[in-house]
């Protein structure tokens, strides 16, 4: 596999708009040529930034059919990809998807991160907003992607056919290479990409039909593995412009609290620091690199006015949330009359479950580059939500987004903490940019948080708690079902509130509850959504963090009073739901679920448990198998998942995202708790955040239901059916079911 | 001016004694392949060899290091390597990264280089390590994309193409 990877840096767009295809043949070429030569700095993966300018092997034309493919005269095929990569595989799944359609040779594509721009590079499932998130990177690419190869395939072919004098349904493709066999004639797309970009774009295309697919389906290597295991791929962290200014900040110790006055003078004379600001987050710290940056902080005197600070903390806000589920919130959802058969119920089971504040805590602590030079605003960063940020980021330096330019690197791990609606480390990045302007120093700068920055800044996974109280009849039916959640919006005062709060119920809050799948009858779920000062965010699987837990965990307690076996009273609940059927079917089958398991050693107990949900259109079902100590100690063995998620593009990909995902909601459920105390954050580094590491990590095994639907994602749905799955594991051994996250405290 | 071996080369750099040794790796030395994540010994991220024993680069003032051999990521990576082609350290690398790359450990990537330094490590150690060898050893690298599960697989191939390759 000897893909390159370029990232886009050039202060152009590299690719002309799609109406320009048929301008003069070289003006793509050339503005990516002129672009990338007048900006200092060409980011390239994998290869040497001298080559990376210009590979000018061979004259001609390059063929720039849309605004995602370009295939040039040394045959190279460049395929800009509009979702960040940030772990997940947009970088291989999106050029898997052109290179299928064009048939191109893998080794021939180039791939490249898409600059902002909500006209050309939109997520089709946000209307005109560029952003990655919710899992929809290869479910709303999956047609538009396919479509750009097959039309620079159909320009080849009909460019082919012109200079052979033969007809173009007689032309094969095949692993970058057309031929004629009547003929015996060949051509590769570098040979033809000058004449193919006089073509006519055509306005439709035929994909092709899912039997002769040669890429999608199978494994194809990712095409960031080299950079990523020699250290040459570029994060954010890693980006050196000329100039360059490094920034940290002091922020205030409570959420509310504000800067009250500062003195500079200390934090000035530490060699390397040029400049400190007082910005409306707090005060920046500019120096001519991180070390010096921090240990001006350590000096810089800042007095904090704390007289509108957060006074409250982690427990008073769940004590206050359970005094709320005590009383109706607005209903989600209301199906035939739960009071009523609760009230005619042989058996009523309750229970109340409450989730901590979760960081994202994402490998690569939150940065970015600025550069402010009073008539543009430049960002270098790996975010998610590219052309919200534009936006926001024109506003607080007073520029309309098109003169905000995102350049798109590699993220260090996100977890949906570079989505954040309000840009807000983002924001910080710039109005340290401004602050260096006004006072005359135009430089990039880049915004460094320390890992104590990081993790107590906020935007956490909401606390919540969750009240179920269930009837069953006397045949051990459940017949009644009410659902009761406490817990902040993510999405009010968001730029997404049109779209995601209905009639006052934050979708995000009750996913996986108002549509939990069961057949029950008398299904009730309602939503507390009080306000605090503590900001939140989603955070990988959003609603399902905590809606999986309380289901599927309330779902094998009432199973328990009924003497039903967990995987035969899902299946009896699942009628007209074949997807979650299939998922569940695989893992039961795969885990072999009913037989015996291997005992442990003296003294030690094993179990399996299960669970399955519904996230992002995915189903995924989990079988975790434990292993209980006499101390009550217990580790997590092994895991078999089964994800039913359309066509897998990578089965690969698909099984790395599980095993990924079911590491990141295992580590949530295990360990994770950030804890607010008098406004203050508790945890601030890894030391007592904790989180999973390599000895903790069960052996898993992924299956894919096979499926010719349309794919669906798999960045999300598998982490949060673990937490689950163990749960109940646990539970029946002792019977007992965890209902606090995480499983795991820390010793106070 | 605290001077020192960086992947075979002599540098000498104006720092502070005082500065940990990933700054002066990333800010001075110019090679960013070795990460901050955590700055307190708790992550892995930052791992280099010292002396060909895996250290925290965060936890070590660079004035520690003085006279000594440190070796980064870009260091044990070919065709850069600094390593001489016969070393044990050089051909772990060679089957580490190689291991890493058919197997597709990687997502996000920002904690490989440490991860790799320390497989490095282990390997050149202990070339048939044990799932418990392997966990004792890596336990300080934290992958929050929780790629433990093929940085376990690949380093049972990497042991199995180095003992290949020897036989």
């Amino acid at each position: 596999m000897d893909a390159k990877i370029t990232l886009a840096v050039d202060d152009a767009s590299p690719i002309p708009a799609a109406d320009d295809a048929n301008a003069p043949a070289s003006a793509g070429r050339r503005t990516f040529i002129k672009a990338g030569g007048g900006l200092a700095l060409a980011v390239w993966m994998g290869l040497p930034p001298a080559l990376a300018a210009d590979k000018k092997t061979a004259a001609g034309a390059t063929l720039t059919p849309n605004a995602f493919v370009r295939i040039a005269p040394d045959n190279t095929v460049t395929v800009v990809v509009k979702h960040l990569e940030m772990g997940q595989g947009t970088f291989t799944g999106l050029p898997t998807l052109v290179a299928e359609e064009l048939d191109a040779a893998w080794s021939q594509i180039k791939v490249e991160g898409a600059p902002a721009d909500a006209k050309r590079y939109n997520n089709l499932f946000w209307g005109p907003t560029q952003g990655t998130g919710g899992s929809t990177a290869m479910a709303n690419s999956f047609e538009q992607m396919r479509k750009a190869g097959a039309t620079a395939r159909a320009m080849l072919v009909s460019a082919a056919a012109k200079r052979w004098n033969v007809p173009a349904g007689e032309i094969t493709v095949k692993d970058g290479v057309l031929r004629h066999a009547a003929s015996g004639r060949q051509a590769s797309f570098g040979e033809l990409a000058d004449a193919a970009a006089k073509e006519a774009v055509p306005e439709t295309v035929v994909l092709k039909d899912p039997k002769d697919f040669v890429l999608i389906g199978k494994r194809v290597g990712r095409t960031d593995s080299a950079a990523k295991v020699n250290g040459s791929a570029i994060y954010t962290q890693d980006l050196k412009l000329p100039g360059m200014l490094t920034a940290v900040v002091a922020h205030p110790p409570r959420f509310g609290a504000r800067m009250a006055r500062y003195d500079a003078a200390p934090a000035l004379a530490v060699k390397g620091v040029v400049a400190v600001l007082p910005i409306p987050s707090g005060v920046a710290v500019v120096a001519k690199d991180f070390w010096s940056a921090r240990q001006g902080r350590e000096k810089l005197q800042v007095q904090w006015d704390e007289t509108g600070a957060f006074a409250g903390g982690s427990d008073s806000i769940i004590a206050d949330y359970r005094q709320l589920a005590q009383k109706p919130g607005l209903v989600a959802r209301n199906d035939g009359n739960s009071a009523q058969a609760l009230g005619n119920a042989d058996k009523v089971v309750e229970a109340t479950y409450t989730f901590p504040y979760l960081a994202h805590a994402a490998m690569e602590p939150m940065n970015a580059v600025a550069h402010f030079t009073g008539d543009a605003l430049e960002i270098w960063n790996g975010e998610q939500f590219q052309t919200v940020d534009q936006i926001t980021l024109g506003k607080a330096v007073g520029l309309p987004p098109e003169k905000v330019t995102l350049h798109m690197l590699f993220a260090g791990g996100s977890f949906g903490r570079r989505a954040n609606p309000h840009s807000d480390y983002l924001l910080e990045a710039t109005h340290i940019a401004k602050g260096l302007a006004d006072q005359g120093k135009r430089l990039p700068v880049k915004l460094v948080w320390t890992r104590e920055d990081d993790t107590s800044a906020g935007w956490y996974r909401p606390i919540y708690v969750h009240k179920l109280v269930a009837g069953l009849d006397k045949a051990g039916q459940i017949v009644a079902w009410q659902h009761r959640i406490v817990g902040q919006s993510i999405i009010a005062g968001t730029a997404f509130e049109g779209a995601l709060v209905k009639n006052g119920i934050d979708g995000t809050s009750v996913e996986g509850a108002a549509n939990l799948p069961y057949r029950i009858p008398n299904l009730t779920v309602d939503l507390h959504s009080p306000t605090q000062p503590v900001p939140v965010q989603w955070w990988r699987s959003v609603g399902a963090t905590h809606t999986a837990y309380s289901t599927e965990t309330f779902l094998d307690r009432l199973f328990k009073e009924a003497g039903t076996d967990p995987v035969a009273g899902r299946r009896a609940l699942l009628t007209g739901h074949p997807r979650h059927l299939a998922a569940l079917e695989l893992a039961a089958k795969q885990a072999g679920w009913g037989t015996p398991l291997a005992p442990g050693k003296a003294g030690e107990q094993r179990a399996r448990g299960v669970a399955v949900h519904e996230s992002f259109n995915t189903m995924v079902a989990q079988v975790a198998e434990v292993t209980r100590r006499g101390d009550g100690s217990f580790t997590v063995d092994k895991v078999t998942c089964a994800v039913e998620c359309g066509l897998a593009i990578n089965p690969d990909v698909v099984r790395a995202q599980m095993e990924g995902g079911i590491g990141y909601g295992l580590s949530g459920a295990l360990f994770g708790a950030i804890h607010v105390d008098k406004g203050a954050v508790r945890e601030r580094n890894f030391d007592a955040y904790r989180v999973l590491r390599i000895d903790e990590m069960p052996h898993i095994d992924v299956h894919i239901v096979p499926s010719a639907g349309a794919p669906t994602g798999v960045g999300e749905p598998g982490t949060p059916v673990i937490a689950p799955a163990v749960a109940n594991a646990l539970a029946s051994l002792t019977g007992e079911w965890t209902t606090e996250q995480p499983f795991i405290k820390a010793k106070a | 001016m605290i001077q020192f071996t960086l992947n075979g080369k002599r540098v000498r750099l104006d720092v502070p004694a005082d500065m940990p040794l990933l700054w002066a790796i990333r800010d001075h030395a110019n090679l960013t392949g070795t990460k901050f994540g955590c700055g307190i010994g708790q992550c892995g991220a930052c791992t280099v060899h010292l002396d060909g024993a895996p250290v925290r680069s965060c936890q070590l003032p660079v004035s520690a290091v003085a006279g000594k051999a440190i070796t980064t990521i870009e260091g044990v990576s070919a065709p850069s390597s600094a390593l001489p082609t016969k070393d044990r350290r050089a051909r772990a690398a060679k089957a580490v990264q190689s291991a890493w790359t058919r197997l597709d450990v990687v997502q996000c990537g920002y904690c490989q280089s440490g991860q790799i330094m320390s497989a490095v490590a282990l390997l050149a150690d202990n070339p048939s390590p044990s799932d418990a060898d392997i966990d004792t050893a890596m336990a300080g690298n934290v992958c929050r994309c929780a790629t433990y599960h093929r940085i376990r697989a690949a380093i049972h191939e990497a042991a199995r193409d180095l003992s290949s390759a020897k036989a």
